[in-house]
């Protein structure tokens, strides 16, 4: 499966990056060496084996539904890049 | 809807969950506290921060799945569903996607024509909601992460529904389902019952499903029927034109009545949904979802039953009274009060309904306790009081939140019973009306309404009307 420029610029979109042409050619590059480095696994004969969702077997790990403090407001907003007195500002989201 | 077509749907439905705290964190979900304060590293979605889960939304789940005759996984996982909205702080929602905790439900519904309609549900999973966004700023969004991490069933329908009347129904009973579960209060104006619904439209007999468009921003009960009857429609005049239906999501508005694209800079989908490693699988065992049965109060349908059985009340009388949980209860604390369960049937559904409905409140907040309504039937029964002072006591119940028998005590309402008081009452309607007298003597005996109605005037409703009637007759014949 050979993944073309035309998918890390899809990818990049989708994590909201830009690259530029050189930059796009590397990543394609490199995509492709992980994918292959991957496909060692197709040798391996998985037909009896159960995917594996998490690498510790350990099941039902919940905490009570009680309350514990929150954080204060101003220590929540304050590595913001943008806020006012009460909440995060974001650019604007909705084209109205 | 032309004949010739045929409506599928299928509903999403967001449920919010009554926990006291967050589904990954020990935050608050009280709704309305001021914003950005009850928030935390984990629903911040500060690096390094790891969500831990809420035993409590694991119950609730299963309690739904069990109440839909869903089949309870026993083993379930969480996935990361990864998009970027600044309302969602780690670029990802935490819900499932393969291994959802329920699956294969279903529930009945029984339409307007009496027919019973199954419709199927796909699936119930667990995830987290997103914070709030608020729009109305000139070039900057306000983000309030205080939902985020409040915990959602998520419930998807199978495309089983064949007209909004069908989707309304379905979409009652899980409400209806929910709220009696105790685990969602079910507030659609408020949005903690959100639905969603994939509307198609095709040949009647075709077997491929049409292109779909979904509908988003129906907040109440009617809208959800309104807007999907809007969506066949406009569907069903493209198709008829010639035209192509394009696959889009809606949003309702509903103060046009109409359902229009939705306009936002979000991309387009693509999920690339993944495990969560940062949260271990839940196991449901047999021994856990036993535990969680037993919690779960008779559910609407059985108590519908029972109703029937148990009161010996018409069909429609035990569907109204059991269609909440709440009122269901106050109708049995009645019951505890008087044996007589169809007038304690018939004062709920026509004077105490009447007055929730006028003031928009719920049972819990009616002021008139069971004990003191259940009174008021005793005390109609055993002749203390009419029917129609009953219902002016009821009113004074209303203002006062006084017991019955202080009322009647108070405002001198007892019934009069007494043959000699109401002798003298008639005497005097008799001696006042002489023309009506020789009308009713010349045969025309529907003149005695007219004259009970003068004594009941004359005792300002308090005369015994069975016993003025028998002596109005008796008096009424002597006069000859």
């Amino acid at each position: 499966m050979a993944v073309t420029i035309e998918d890390v610029k899809y990818i990049a979109n989708l994590s909201h990056l830009k690259f530029d042409e050189k930059e796009l050619e590397s990543f394609t590059h490199q995509f492709n060496e992980i994918l292959t480095f991957f496909e060692k696994l197709n040798e391996l004969n998985t037909d009896n084996v159960v995917p594996l969702s998490h690498p510790v077997e350990n099941v039902n790990v919940f905490r009570e539904d009680v309350l514990v403090s929150s954080v204060e407001r101003e220590e929540a907003l304050k590595n913001s890049p943008d806020r006012n007195d009460n909440y995060f500002k974001v650019p604007k989201v909705i084209n109205k | 809807m032309n004949s010739l077509y045929e409506a599928v749907i299928g509903l999403e439905v967001h449920a919010q969950l009554l926990t006291e705290t967050k589904i990954f964190c020990g935050c608050s979900t009280n709704f309305g506290n001021p914003p950005n304060t009850n928030v935390c590293l984990v629903c911040l979605g500060h690096p390094g921060a790891l969500p831990v889960l809420n035993q409590k939304v694991v119950e609730f789940a299963v309690k739904m799945g069990l109440a839909t005759d869903c089949t309870i996984n026993r083993n379930s996982i969480f996935a990361r569903k990864n998009y970027f909205y600044p309302d969602l702080p780690k670029g990802y929602q935490i819900s499932q996607f393969e291994k959802p905790i329920c699956e294969f439900g279903k529930l009945v519904v029984v339409k307007n024509d009496g027919s019973m309609k199954e419709i199927q549900i796909k699936r119930i999973h667990m995830e987290e909601d997103a914070g709030k966004s608020i729009h109305d700023q000139e070039e900057t969004t306000l983000i309030d992460i205080n939902r985020c991490g409040t915990p959602l069933l998520e419930i998807v329908s199978e495309p089983d529904m064949n007209s909004a009347e069908e989707a309304y129904l379905y979409l009652s009973k899980l409400r209806q389902i929910i709220t009696y579960l105790g685990i969602c209060d079910g507030n659609m104006e408020e949005g903690s019952f959100r639905c969603d619904a994939n509307v198609s439209v095709r040949l009647k007999g075709e077997s491929q499903l049409g292109t779909k468009a979904e509908i988003k921003n129906m907040n109440s009960f009617r809208n959800v029927e309104k807007a999907i009857e809007f969506e066949i429609k406009r569907q069903i005049e493209i198709l008829e034109d010639g035209g192509k239906i394009i696959q889009q999501t809606l949003l309702w508005n509903a103060e046009q009545n109409i359902a229009l694209p939705m306009r936002s800079k979000e991309e387009a989908h693509d999920y690339r949904y993944f495990p969560d490693p940062d949260l271990m699988p839940v196991e449901v065992d047999e021994i856990w979802k036993s535990e969680i049965e037993k919690k779960i109060p008779e559910l609407p349908d059985t108590r519908c039953k029972r109703f029937i059985e148990q009161f010996n009340l018409p069909n429609y009388d035990a569907g109204i009274l059991t269609s909440s949980k709440e009122l269901a209860d106050y109708f049995e604390k009645v019951t505890e009060v008087t044996t007589d369960y169809k007038s304690a049937s018939n004062w709920i559904m026509t004077e105490v309904l009447k007055v929730l409905s006028e003031g928009k409140i719920g049972i819990s907040q009616f002021i008139i306790s069971p004990v003191n309504l259940g009174n008021l039937i005793v005390l109609i029964n055993n002749k203390t009081i009419s029917i129609k002072i009953a219902k002016e006591v009821f009113l004074e119940m209303l203002k006062s939140n006084q017991e019955p028998d202080t009322i009647i005590k108070d405002k001198n309402l007892l019934q009069i019973s007494d043959t000699t008081e109401i002798e003298t009452i008639i005497d005097k309607v008799i001696t006042a009306n002489p023309k009506d007298v020789q009308e009713f003597l010349s045969g025309k005996e529907k003149v005695i309404g007219f004259f009970v109605g003068q004594v009941m005037k004359e005792s300002k409703g308090k005369a015994n009307p069975q016993i003025v009637n028998e002596l109005l007759k008796k008096k009424l014949s002597q006069q000859k």
